[in-house]
């Protein structure tokens, strides 16, 4: 595949994004389930492997594109868990069709939309212009849109407007932060092109006029944390995940969040650049506190168990967005590798919530009990994952979440204890739903389920690997990165 | 520059703010998409004004999109939709129109205030027009939470969205603005859309969110 990559006009920049891109046209006008899932599945791979030849060799950065050591830790995330998540929605899909809920007419413009999720998501992470991510950001935001109403139901139409006003009011709050940006640049840049182009903002930030900058990481707060879901902007969250199609769920939590944080990093490091500028770290510190301890309680009065993981998903983007906002060279290598491990955990949940609710007919965490003993491999896979969630060793998310509380009692001890307490509650919580919805009698269908497993072990295997020994080279890998958040 | 264009320049982006204030106290729906027609209109002027003193004709495509999709094609959509759907009568309000136009005015002067004073470097035709824009998105955010109505809440956001594009304008030189208005017109086609195929209408039997918050996940 490499090789094949090698030979096109391409770099594995253009790649990234042309290949998603082309696979979306083709999808839309190909019809049959099963034709299109293969190539859907095909053009996920490839973009992958597009996406670890960058780790390597980083194409010179132009004035649209660029590749640096902290965005590419998100592409070659992003794209694992797009090449996983299309496995998994193969066999999701499948069924769907089987009992009709999905029309081959649907299924195109699933398929379609897919890729031009992968397609937008890729461009914000790789764009090298502040109003070009943006306009990627929005992309993502219609397509994912789309896809939660794409059940017609009065539940999914209403996730999907709800998510659709509060992610537009977003964005426009992300777009107006991004003019006083451009503001901000003009007098030391220049007027045009360059007063947008991060690499050069990076460059002369200590220029800026650090009012502007002040009021600007506002707007880009509010605008791009609604989209991270951070409380009290996270409304739309829950609806999505729970309405749309679980494939969708596990993309949104596990990689679309993750996108709009890494926006928010960026112009973290933009404000940290200028001394004069107030630093952004208090502000993402709160935010995240609020989040954690928020959702830590809403986790308790779910009914449906797609909202409960995605009121989870909340509860650890507040996490990630405290550990950045904290910086320094340790709580930044946690908050990388928390990103990491919560979006492997989160899609490999999903991946099991969505057989079960198949096969159980249902979301309700009333209706699903005993899971263990009716469907072993599935449930002992949620089980696996929740407790792989929830921050019990000896698996990755309890050594990142470790590295993050202990990192704050050495240098903030007072912080340390609401966010211990917010993690405390949210791991009660999840320990009293597991339990109920894995043990105990069976209740509802018993039917064997057609399931694809492999996404599902290879994400939770790969979530124990890293909680018991981290390789030396992604340690060295992320320390780089964490120096380069400040 | 010359100090006429400049005061016209402000007159248009002051107008703009007037008529967001208008589009606060519309108890009628069809008042209510008549008064956005003029915002639209009022922007596009701005736009187009600023596209002449900036010699920048780019904007004139902005300020073309504004005037042909804005101030025409949806609100005639909208007016489609409101006669289709019979919701005519009453624009219902959250809060009474009293109490918004106080918090109004004072959103406005919290934009000033915070704008004027963070742009102390900027040139002052940027200057005030962008402490003018802050007030119009605000007043737009300001109208989306006060109203219940699916297609108000939607006039809100163009508004909001409107001033966007007079930031945008007003920030000289700013590249991708042509591009982001398209964006913004396939995001505001996209809403007008979705009311009309999703029928809304019909599968809650009334465009009230107030409705629709009962058929939350939760509540089943």
């Amino acid at each position: 595949m490499t090789n094949l990559l090698a030979d096109l006009p391409l770099d594995p920049l253009h790649a990234v994004l042309m290949i998603p891109a082309a696979a979306a046209a083709v999808l839309a006008l190909l019809p049959g389930y099963w034709l299109a899932a293969r190539l859907n599945f095909l053009a996920a791979l490839a973009t992958l492997f597009a996406a670890l030849t960058l780790v390597a060799e980083r194409p010179r950065p132009s004035s649209y594109l660029f590749v640096d050591d902290l965005n590419v830790v998100f592409i070659v995330l992003s794209t694992f868990v797009g090449f996983t998540t299309a496995v998994f929605s193969a066999s999701y899909i499948a069924h769907e069709v089987e009992i009709g809920r999905l029309t081959p007419r649907h299924l195109r413009f699933y398929h379609a939309m897919y890729q031009t999720l992968m397609f937008a998501m890729n461009l914000a992470l790789v764009a090298n212009n502040i109003g070009l991510m943006w306009v990627a950001v929005e992309l993502a935001t219609l397509t994912t849109v789309l896809m939660v109403g794409i059940y017609r139901t009065h539940e999914a139409l209403e996730a999907a407007w709800k998510y659709f006003i509060l992610g537009s009011v977003g964005i426009a709050l992300a777009l107006f932060g991004t003019i006083l940006v451009y503001m901000a640049a003009r007098p030391v840049i220049g007027e045009g092109h360059d007063a947008m182009v991060w690499t050069a903002l990076i460059e002369k930030a200590a220029g800026f006029s650090p009012e502007l900058l002040n009021v600007a990481f506002v707007f880009l707060m509010l605008g791009y944390g609604t989209k991270v879901g951070l409380a009290p902007l996270h409304a739309w969250l829950p609806d999505a995940h729970a309405e749309g199609p679980t494939p969708i769920s596990a993309v949104l939590s596990g990689l679309l969040l993750n996108v709009a944080l890494y926006a928010l990093l960026r112009f973290k490091m933009l404000l940290a650049a200028n001394p004069a500028a107030i630093a952004p770290g208090p502000l993402m510190v709160t935010m995240g506190l609020v989040s954690l301890i928020f959702a830590g309680f809403m986790l308790y009065r779910r009914r449906d168990i797609k909202r409960m993981f995605a009121y989870s998903s909340i509860e650890h983007m507040g996490l990630i967005t405290f550990a950045f906002g904290m910086g320094g060279a340790l709580a930044n290598f946690a908050g990388l590798l928390h990103m990491t491990m919560h979006s492997l955990t989160k899609s490999a949940i999903f991946f099991a919530v969505g057989h079960i609710a198949q096969v159980k007919g249902t979301q309700k965490l009333a209706e699903i009990r005993g899971l263990t003993s009716s469907h072993p491999v599935l449930g002992w896979g949620l089980v696996l994952g929740v407790v792989a969630i929830a921050g019990l060793p000896p698996l990755g998310i309890f050594m990142s979440e470790f590295l993050i509380v202990s990192s704050t009692f050495a240098r903030e001890p007072l912080l340390a204890i609401p966010l211990v307490f917010g993690l405390l509650v949210a791991l009660g919580a999840l320990m009293l739903r597991v339990s109920e919805v894995a043990f105990g009698e069976p209740v509802g269908s018993t039917a064997p389920v057609e399931a694809s497993y492999v996404p599902l072990f290879a994400h939770l295997a790969l979530v124990a690997a890293a909680g018991i020994y981290l390789p030396a080279p992604l340690v060295a890998w992320f320390q780089s990165v964490a120096r380069l958040l400040g | 520059m010359d100090r006429l264009l400049l005061d016209v320049a402000h007159m248009l982006a002051g107008g703009l703010v007037l008529t967001s204030f208008m589009l606060l106290y519309q108890d009628r729906m069809y008042a209510l998409l008549n008064v956005f027609a003029l915002h639209a209109l009022v922007l596009s002027a701005s736009v187009a004004w600023q596209a002449y003193i900036q010699q920048a004709p780019h904007l004139f495509v902005t300020a073309g999109i504004a005037l042909v999709l804005k101030a025409m094609i949806i609100p005639v959509a909208l007016h489609r939709v409101v006669a289709r759907l019979g919701i005519h009568r009453t624009v219902e309000t959250v809060v009474g129109i009293g109490p918004t136009m106080l918090a109004g005015m004072g959103l406005v002067a919290l934009s000033m205030v915070v704008m004027l004073k963070a742009t102390a470097a900027v040139d002052p035709l940027a200057r005030e027009d962008l402490a003018f824009a802050l007030s119009v998105v605000l007043l737009g955010l300001l109208m989306m939470v006060t109203r219940r109505n699916a297609v108000s809440q939607i006039v809100g956001f163009m508004s909001l969205e409107n001033g966007l594009i007079l930031a945008a304008a007003g920030a000289k030189g700013m590249p991708l603005v042509v591009e982001i208005s398209v964006a913004f017109s396939v995001l505001v086609a996209f809403i007008v859309i979705g009311v009309f195929l999703f029928r809304i209408r019909e599968r809650f039997d009334s465009l009230e969110l107030k409705a629709m918050d009962d058929f939350r996940g939760e509540r089943r």
